[in-house]
């Protein structure tokens, strides 16, 4: 019985040590040698300032850019409060939120349907994309914003199309702040 | 639904099928100590545990100290978790500078981590130094998986062995199981997890400048809201990649960040989804295949596969259903699946996991107690949310967590054995064992347990104005909120309808009792179930033997879970997602 006591607070301190200190040390230096890139974040760097990671989103509201979806992370893409709106599909504020949206978006481009991703928000918060539909709705306002021709702006989201993983795993998408940045380099945004 | 997202879901159980005999027969010898091809490696720092600790691994423990030494490995662990996170300010590795957390959040916590719950009050990001996160809520991912398995092992053994007491060292099932099956594992799969975009490192937050600033409404302490100009991302880091896959691999699944699974950093892409879905089930799937094995009758383990995939097969086609059917109070909004969208309901959905990959993670981070979500489940439609629910009221017996799917699905054996038996009129028998009143009782108590906490804290929820004041929702879905809340942490499954404000006094301190006496009266009843039954003689079969093989078994197997939980659960179901989606087929907002 008391035998069975002194090993519990050895077991948990040795093991601690073992699975709580010297595993996870030793991973993050392998991960820093071997995948230095993606175990910092895939950090975008442009002449020597940070301007986000590859694989999180930020907010967009200019008439020049494609826009992300709505977040619920903190006041919009903050990824020290990530999360979801946590509305469920009956709630009176997710209605309102999505018509409110609707009517906004179709005033700003079209008064097609609005592809469902760009009125709803993501499980984090920080989606770093959307569907291809979604950049599709949104070419021709981009174009006319930035007097570029629509075939230009459609071959460039074209680009940053990404199909399924390995031709069949997940969704086809489109990395917002990657276009983004690319259409900035190709023209400066008004 | 569409024809790419089914065949990615069955890809996940052809997976699924094809590990289970290699991980089933791996482990069978680890924990009958059989040689390995990883010896070399791990004996030594096996036999270095043991004499730092003071085991005697010859040592054969009965059910009850077995137990005692259990519920003592428990108590000081979930203290020193407690400790860490009530000094982590004054401990290395916290470049955010977080402070230490308060009492009750701490006590919650280190509940909810030692229960295999992790049930999370609080948001990794904002609250938990990179000191606790790894050596203290990575730490208890390794042993609180590795107690479930160990206890799985312990009514393995009660089955294959008779006419004894003893039932193995709790010390040595402990050790054994944390290196030989979830270390190697957790070694590759880190780096697995990296490599698609998985951070792994200690240092602080990055501070990046906006493509474009953003003007956004704050409200002050003063309640009042004011346009601001934000130029800045802080973007959180840490060590994620070697808590992320012990999160699956050991069904804990408590996130890194607060989003979970869902976060870009701990689930970056589809192949990264796909691998932790994968890790989820895999070591379950394998138990019950060492069940099979270890009593000498393989064809049982594959029965009760079988009636495992039977149930997941149900949970993933209802949830697939009714959230690629789309939210309908939505007006003006294209939700139908094309080649260049997924369509269906994406509140709280992420792009690169669209429907069935969001439904998938749903059904088996429920089936199992793993609860890591790769969509928040609060905002799936009324019968969508529900699946996952269910899932874990019917026990998380669809492969369940590792070990705890187990245990749990042999209770479900014995009352669907027993069952049998009375219909024909004859003592029930299993593997042959005979079924007696002790066992059915042992039974009995760990399925009401549940019961009774899940509705009666519930009930007191609901009408109390300190349950409550912490609903998000109005309507049925405020009963779904509440309902799953004390579902999730009495399952020690720890996923939740996220909008239900868990940290106040109530929730927190019901909570962890919640989570205490589903994880502990369950423990105990499965210890002395097993002791009872390594005591008995093993009959050889004869003609009157009800067969725990074939298909027959299965179905009487799958009918007994149904039934007793929906007789137990489809009164207060009907009250919540049931009558939401009614409400919400009539176009009824709340």
């Amino acid at each position: 019985m008391k035998n069975n006591l002194f090993i519990a607070m050895w077991f948990t301190l040795v093991t601690t040590v073992m699975f709580g200190l010297i595993y996870p040390l030793g991973i993050t230096g392998l991960a820093q040698v071997f995948f230095h890139d993606r175990a910092n974040g895939q950090l975008i760097e442009k002449s020597g300032k940070l301007m986000g990671s590859r694989i999180i989103g930020q907010a967009f509201t200019g008439p020049g850019y494609f826009h992300s979806r709505p977040s619920s992370a903190g006041t919009g893409y903050d990824p020290t409060s990530s999360g979801g709106s946590y509305l469920g599909p009956t709630n009176k504020h997710l209605i309102e939120r999505v018509n409110g949206d609707v009517k906004r978006l179709q005033e700003e481009n079209s008064t097609a349907p609005i592809p469902v991703d760009l009125v709803t928000t993501s499980g984090s918060g920080l989606d770093p994309d959307i569907s291809p539909a979604g950049a599709e709705f949104q070419i021709p306002r981009v174009a006319h914003s930035r007097g570029m021709k629509e075939e230009v702006v459609r071959a460039l989201v074209e680009r940053h199309r990404k199909g399924r993983d390995l031709g069949f795993l997940g969704e086809p998408r489109v990395n917002v702040l990657e276009l983004n940045l690319d259409l900035d380099s190709l023209h400066t945004a008004r | 639904m569409t024809a790419n997202g089914w065949f990615q879901i069955l890809l996940v159980l052809a997976v699924i099928l094809a590990v289970t005999k290699p991980l089933g027969i791996f482990i069978t010898r680890v924990f009958n100590r059989e040689k390995t091809s990883l010896d070399p490696v791990l004996r030594p720092i096996e036999k270095l545990v043991y004499r730092l600790t003071g085991v005697d691994e010859r040592h054969d423990m009965r059910w009850t100290e077995y137990t005692v030494a259990m519920l003592f490995f428990g108590g000081v662990s979930m203290a020193l978790l407690y400790l860490i996170q009530r000094t982590q300010q004054w401990l290395p590795f916290n470049p955010q500078k977080m402070v230490n957390v308060p009492p009750a959040l701490a006590f919650n916590t280190a509940v909810s981590f030692t229960t295999n719950t992790n049930w999370q009050n609080y948001s990794g990001e904002s609250a938990m130094s990179y000191f606790t996160q790894m050596a203290g809520l990575a730490y208890h991912n390794f042993t609180s998986a590795a107690t479930g398995i160990a206890l799985a092992l312990v009514i393995i053994r009660g089955l294959a062995r008779k006419e004894t007491d003893k039932l193995g060292n709790f010390w040595v099932d402990m050790t054994r199981c944390m290196l030989w099956v979830l270390l190697p594992l957790c070694l590759v799969g880190s780096l697995m997890l990296v490599s698609q975009g998985v951070v792994q490192n200690l240092k602080p937050y990055t501070t990046v400048a906006l493509a474009e600033s953003q003007t956004v409404q704050v409200t002050g302490a003063d309640g009042k809201t004011s346009a601001q100009v934000v130029h800045q991302q802080v973007i959180a880091q840490g060590p994620v990649a070697s808590q992320e896959v012990i999160k699956e691999l050991g069904t804990n699944g408590g996130g890194f960040f607060g989003a979970n699974s869902a976060h870009p950093f701990e689930n970056p892409t589809p192949f990264s989804n796909f691998f932790e879905m994968v890790l989820i089930f895999a070591i379950s799937s394998g138990l019950t295949y060492t069940l099979g094995r270890m009593t000498g009758s393989p064809r049982h383990g594959w029965a009760v596969w079988a009636a495992m995939v039977v149930l997941f097969l149900m949970g993933v086609t209802t949830a697939y259903w009714s959230e690629a059917k789309g939210n309908p109070m939505l007006a003006g909004v294209d939700q139908r699946a094309s080649a260049l969208q997924p369509g269906g309901n994406m509140e709280g959905k992420e792009v690169r996991f669209g429907i069935a990959n969001s439904a998938l993670f749903a059904t088996m981070t429920s089936d199992t107690s793993c609860g890591a979500v790769n969509s928040q489940h609060d905002s799936f439609t009324p019968l969508g949310g529900m699946v996952p629910m269910i899932n874990i009221m019917l026990g998380e017996v669809v492969f369940g967590g590792v070990g705890s799917g187990l245990y749990g699905v042999v209770v479900f054996v014995i009352l669907a054995v027993f069952i049998a038996g009375l219909m024909v009129g004859r003592t029930p028998e299993y593997l042959g064992k005979k079924i007696e009143c002790y066992d059915v009782k042992m039974a009995m108590l760990s399925i009401l347990i549940m019961t009774f906490v899940i509705l009666g804290f519930s009930a007191v929820s609901v009408v109390q104005p300190f349950g409550t004041s912490s609903i998000s929702n109005s309507g049925p879905h405020g009963l779904s909120q509440v309902l799953y809340a004390y579902t999730s942490m009495v399952g020690n499954n720890g996923s939740a309808f996220g909008g239900l404000n868990g940290n106040t006094t109530w929730y927190n301190t019901s909570g962890a009792v919640a989570m205490l006496l589903g994880r502990f009266f369950m423990h105990i009843p499965i210890l002395a179930i097993a002791g009872n039954l390594a005591k008995k003689k093993i009959a050889p079969a004869s003609a009157g033997t009800f067969p725990v093989t074939g298909a027959l078994f299965t179905v009487l197997l799958v009918s007994t879970i149904l039934i007793v939980s929906a007789l137990t659960f489809f009164p207060a179901l009907s009250l919540g997602p049931i009558l939401e989606h009614l409400l919400m087929s009539a176009g009824k907002s709340f």
